[in-house]
């Protein structure tokens, strides 16, 4: 526990690591997901079909073997996928090509998810909703955009929140793949400091309890303000 | 909602769009498709010599035996060691004494926030640091790990499902003077485990997903044997596409078991869920209206 005490700017830094993994491929993964669903409930039966492959492969990929692919396999095919050409330094923060990497695999595998939690949002929409869109000649873009998602969204809130808790965590499988975020930091801990391994795992472990936690309580108050009546 | 009701029945007009946006579909993933299997075949991919470990009998014996094997034995030990956890923590959370009742809702939410590598990672270092051979000390770190996470996942589950048992059995049962073990052993217990095997399978597949994530210390299973055949062949792409469809088709195989046994011993459509936030956290009811699900 000193072992980290000792130095909180690598735990606050990791930390730090591990919010903007989480910030960045949450957005970019509710963008894409909000995509997939309105592929997957669209009329277009092959962008549905489509979708529908899509997300059972992915979603039935473990994450770990995303990350090797994009790690390992996607550069040798594509040079873009090398991600090289990113390189940003915000302050202590470097965001180089195994960052760029690992938003792209968190991303990826979190859209899917979040596709199911909005069609579960979708789901709990009243039929008649839908069907009085219809009946003022709403065409289903204006259904969609105008009267189902925005009652989507909201009953969507807790499954969508549950989906970016699991993304939170997901974020420590970068650690293994070049980003310093909490876990590896949580590692090399471990690893220098064999004395004090139950301490360093209970801070870290808290450090995370602490996120999920925000997450949670801002998914609640969202919540109980969208609810509807 | 059936998708069915978010759109009229097209008429002519509308069919010939649709049919155009479906071309259209059908040609964009045509050329994607194409150019990737363009790149591929460019990149050398397709070479004999990439794929050829998945030919030969030694490997396929390999990958089988030392990968997949193992990795289901993980996570079925896994599972095994969860239910057991997820018993012991989810009717400790439904306890009438606070002082047993707090302590397993800090021990399920405490597992339930910690990501599994943090605890494999205090596994394999801490708490079976001095074990040997490395195989085994991944084996139980990995086992352990995944057993307090999807424990702690499947105590919320047990009590979701011994709450949904309508409340008229348990007072009907207090009512013929049954005690309180009686009543959770012989009226709650054998009706909730019904409606929990389902969830307890398609917790198999997360914990059959979370075994790879033994990579983060010396990685056991698939993923090992994966390790151990791309700096060989220089064959990346190969592997992980063979490894992926593997664990890709053991995922759809016990999806397709747990909907079965939804359908034949449960009978509603829909596996019961828990959610990590809101109020009704582990109300049975997962979403109102879910159950229309197309």
């Amino acid at each position: 526990m000193n072992a980290v005490l000792d130095s909180p700017d690598l735990f606050l830094k990791a930390f730090g690591y591990t919010v903007f993994l989480f910030l960045v491929s949450g957005v970019i993964s509710v963008v894409l997901g909000t995509l997939l669903v309105a592929m997957r409930v669209g009329p277009v039966a092959i962008l549905s079909r489509a979708a529908t492959v899509y997300i059972t492969v992915v979603r039935n990929t473990p994450l770990v073997i995303i990350f090797l692919f994009f790690q390992l396999g996607a550069p040798k095919v594509f040079q873009t996928l090398r991600f090289s050409w990113v390189d940003i330094h915000i302050g202590p923060y470097d965001f180089t090509s195994f960052f760029t990497a690992a938003v792209v695999a968190l991303s990826l595998y979190t859209s899917c998810f979040v596709c199911e939690a909005l069609r579960a949002g979708i789901n709990a929409v009243p039929l008649g909703q839908a069907e009085a869109a219809r009946a003022i000649g709403l065409p289903f873009s204006g259904v969609m955009r105008q009267v189902v998602l925005p009652q989507a969204f909201r009953a969507a809130v807790p499954p969508l929140a549950s989906t970016l808790i699991a993304l939170l965590k997901n974020t420590s499988v970068a650690g293994v793949f070049g980003v310093i975020e909490a876990a590896a930091q949580m590692k090399s801990f471990t690893n220098d400091f064999a004395s004090e391994r139950t301490g360093i795992f209970i801070m870290f472990a808290l450090g995370y309890v602490v996120l999920v936690e925000i997450v949670s309580a801002v998914a609640t108050v969202l919540e109980r303000r969208w609810r509807i009546a | 909602m059936a998708a069915g009701v978010l759109f009229d029945s097209p008429g002519p007009a509308t069919r010939a769009r649709h049919r155009t946006y479906g071309i259209v579909t059908v040609v964009a993933l045509v050329v994607l498709v194409g150019w990737v299997l363009w790149r591929l075949n460019e990149t050398g991919q397709f070479e004999y010599d990439k794929w050829e470990p998945f030919l030969t009998p030694a490997y396929i014996r390999a990958i089988l035996v030392d990968g997949l094997v193992v990795t289901l034995q993980m996570a079925f030990s896994a599972i095994i060691g969860a239910v057991v956890f997820g018993l012991v923590f989810g009717i400790g959370k439904l306890s009438d004494h606070g002082i047993l009742r707090w302590p397993c809702w800090l021990v399920v939410e405490f597992f339930r926030a910690v990501p599994v590598i943090l605890l494999i990672v205090f596994c394999f270092y801490a708490v079976f640091g001095g074990m040997n051979p490395l195989s085994s000390r991944t084996y139980w770190a990995v086992v352990l790990a995944l057993t307090l996470y999807n424990g702690a996942v499947l105590a919320e589950v047990f009590r979701a499902g011994i709450n949904a048992v309508p409340k008229g059995q348990a007072e009907a049962a207090y009512a013929i003077g049954m005690r309180k073990y009686q009543v959770m052993t012989l009226i709650l217990l054998p009706q909730a485990v019904k409606i929990m095997i389902p969830a307890i399978i398609s917790q198999m597949i997360v914990a059959l997903k979370d075994t790879s994530l033994g990579y983060v210390v010396a990685g056991l299973g698939l993923t090992r044997v994966a390790k151990s055949i791309y700096p060989q062949f220089q064959n990346h792409v190969p592997t992980i596409i063979v490894i992926a469809a593997i664990y890709i088709a053991v995922n759809l195989l016990l999806t397709w078991l747990a909907t079965w046994v939804q359908k034949r011993f449960v009978g509603e459509k829909d596996v019961l869920q828990v959610s990590m936030v809101g109020e009704q956290t582990a109300e049975a009811a997962p979403i109102p209206g879910a159950a229309r699900t197309d």
